[in-house]
């Protein structure tokens, strides 16, 4: 069995004492970011981004993975127990979680948030370690067409599930891979759209836009609907769901897990999607669907696994493609690149330690995360009273120190501050600044693939159509952007994202 | 103003040499990003006057100006002054923005946050950041 000794490769790797230590700073960390609204794993990561610097690669990966998967459980306990989802992925919660909360069944919906959630990351966790290998060996295959098809469709594949205007969605795209562009051009050595600033020869970090955007954009945002928030601490209760509630569980973890891991992959949100999906196939074939929005747990346990499911399997782009799916994937790459291994599906072949151990290490994080949140509920419910006027500045402070400490360059900050204004104005402009962000990273690798492909094919546009993995790709493009121009999708995608702002 | 950068993106790649489909040059691509950006932005405005669309919010131009200059006080005072004015800035400035400011809370923080970098940062980390700058004679 080569998966049970690659598995066992992934353990050695992910339990020496360090990167268990590591694991559980991530997973810790995450669960704070996920319970504390106005602080996301977006924001965290870029600002642990320029210390990874000093970890080894796998403690540094095992770390940031914590954070993403552990903002999705802390996001939930914030959503039944206080109504606040601490993450968006959290809202499909809100609506069953504290209903119950309400009943006092607090306990039971947090043990079926958490059991689903372990559940969903274990299936999830073989999933990577059963399909990563064998795509990243297709991927191998893939020349500089496929890859530029792929890209194609990765960033349109992510307007159609982003939601919000298409045309809006779009332009962000193509204004990322526009910013993605400024520094040397790597082929002619010219420098490109730097306006004579050496500061801009290297090309703008993506640390840096990121954290504008997310972090200081965020904060502005914040600023602006000021409010206090109040907490109701209810007495949790009996954590033990009764077996009518684990009768009840069953299935809505198991399609829940599944509808998250599929969606988890494409890219977009994945996790976001997954658990707004699994909410309302629930509500749909359930037998009883009025019991929905009224404490139902089949209502808590299927979003839950399926966010769950969704956040670890959108690894799985990453790490055998190097294309990032999420803004959070995006900042993974980064942070492999920061550590001069180039993402691709080479890596699980060079860096079978760090690829394997990775995957292991999300197992053994959730393993951690089912202990530090139960018995430790009280201690996080705590936090969400810390107030946003405290945490908003040591939010400022810690972005414009890990700016600074990429380069030693003031100049940087100071370009924070104007992505800063732009995720402001996206804002009011209602963009969606993650394509943005997914064109920023794959702007210069499309464009070098464009160039090798075209040379290959020595100056023929067609190549992409007559090279059958390309063109069918190209096609699924396609069929994605139609499917949002078609009138009865096009209804379905808009309810879906409306019940999410409700 | 998506077709305004468009517009920009063209205009400046064309001083790069434009090159061949075959050997693309490097004003190659951002033309085409430019040009397909142009065609979106013209896109936007034609729907924005035909259809009627929600108005503008308004711009909390108090928390934005606070935020941002408090951000362009770090980055001068990082190098020159050091950490701490630089950290100390930062919260002051960047706290006041909040509806809920108080001077005793807020300088509290920031010499607390200060302390924190420094140990964090300079002591723990080891990066390259000056505690007190040579401004104040050093």
């Amino acid at each position: 069995m080569e998966l049970l000794a690659n598995l066992a490769t992934g353990f050695e790797a992910a339990l020496t004492l360090t990167n268990l230590a590591y694991c559980l700073i991530g997973v810790t960390l995450g669960t704070l970011v996920g319970v504390l609204p106005g602080l996301g794993p977006i924001a965290t990561i870029s600002i642990l981004l320029p210390i990874t610097f000093t970890l080894p690669p796998v403690s540094s990966l095992i770390m940031l993975a914590g954070i993403y998967y552990g903002a999705q459980y802390g996001g939930s306990t914030t959503a039944i127990l206080i109504n606040l989802p601490g993450e968006a992925t959290a809202v499909a919660t809100t609506l069953d979680g504290h209903a119950m909360a309400k009943q006092g069944r607090a306990g039971a919906a947090l043990a079926a948030a958490a059991i689903g959630s372990f559940f969903a990351g274990t299936v999830a966790t073989f999933l990577l370690a059963a399909f990563a290998p064998p795509l990243a060996e297709l991927a191998l295959k893939f020349g500089p067409h496929e890859y530029f098809s792929l890209m194609v469709l990765g960033l349109l594949a992510s307007v159609v599930l982003a939601h919000g205007s298409l045309l809006r969605a779009i332009g962000m795209i193509l204004l990322g891979l526009l910013l993605g562009l400024i520094g040397t051009d790597v082929n002619s050595g010219m420098q490109r759209f730097t306006f004579g600033l050496p500061e801009l020869a290297d090309g703008i970090s993506f640390v840096i836009v990121a954290m504008g955007v997310f972090g200081l954009g965020e904060i502005i945002r914040n600023l602006e609907h000021e409010e206090t928030r109040s907490l109701v601490i209810k007495r949790v209760g009996g954590l033990m769901p009764t077996r009518e509630d684990f009768r009840r569980m069953v299935a809505p973890i198991l399609r829940g897990t599944a509808i998250g891991s599929v969606l988890g992959i494409l890219p977009g949100n994945g996790a976001l999607l997954g658990s707004f999906t699994a909410y309302s196939v629930e509500k749909k074939i359930s037998r009883t669907p009025e019991r929905f929005g009224k404490g139902a747990i089949e209502g808590v346990a299927a979003p839950e696994s399926a966010n769950n499911a969704g956040a670890q399997t959108s690894f799985i782009p990453m790490l055998t493609l190097g294309i990032p799916s999420s803004p959070v994937m995006a900042l993974m790459i980064g942070a492999l690149i920061i550590q001069g291994i180039q993402p691709g599906p080479t890596v699980v072949t060079d860096q079978p330690a760090l690829f394997w151990g990775i995957i292991v290490s999300m197992w053994v994080g959730n393993l951690f995360l089912i202990i530090l949140n139960l018995p430790m509920i009280g201690l996080w419910v705590r936090l969400v009273t810390v107030p946003y006027h405290l945490l908003y500045p040591a939010i400022l402070v810690f972005c414009a120190i890990g700016v600074y400490s990429l380069n030693n360059q003031p100049f940087d900050v100071l370009l924070m501050a104007v992505f800063g204004l732009l995720g402001y104005l996206f804002a009011k402009l209602e963009c969606e600044p993650a394509p943005l962000m997914l064109g920023f990273i794959l702007g210069p690798m499309m464009e070098e693939y464009l160039r090798r492909a075209l040379v290959l094919s020595r100056g023929d546009a067609t190549t992409f159509l007559t090279r059958p993995i390309s063109a069918a790709m190209l096609a699924l493009a396609l069929i994605a952007v139609f499917l949002v121009l078609v009138p009865a999708f096009r209804k379905t995608r808009e309810q879906a994202f409306q019940e999410e702002e409700q | 103003m998506f077709f305004a950068v468009g517009v920009l993106a063209v205009l400046v790649a064309r001083d790069y040499p434009l090159g061949s489909a075959l050997r693309m040059g490097p004003a190659y691509f951002p033309t085409v990003l430019g040009v397909l950006l142009t065609l979106v932005g013209a896109a936007t405005m034609v729907r924005g006057v035909t259809q009627p669309g929600t108005a503008l919010g308004r711009f909390a131009w108090r928390d934005l100006l606070l935020i941002l200059s408090s951000t362009v006080l770090f980055s001068i005072l990082i190098r020159n002054a050091g950490l701490v004015a630089a950290v100390v800035t930062i919260v002051v400035v960047g706290a006041y923005a909040s509806t809920r400011f108080r001077w005793g809370y807020a300088l509290l923080l920031a010499f607390g946050l200060a302390a924190f970098c420094a140990l964090l940062f300079i002591k723990a980390l080891g990066l390259p950041i000056p505690m007190i700058g040579p401004w104040f004679g050093h």
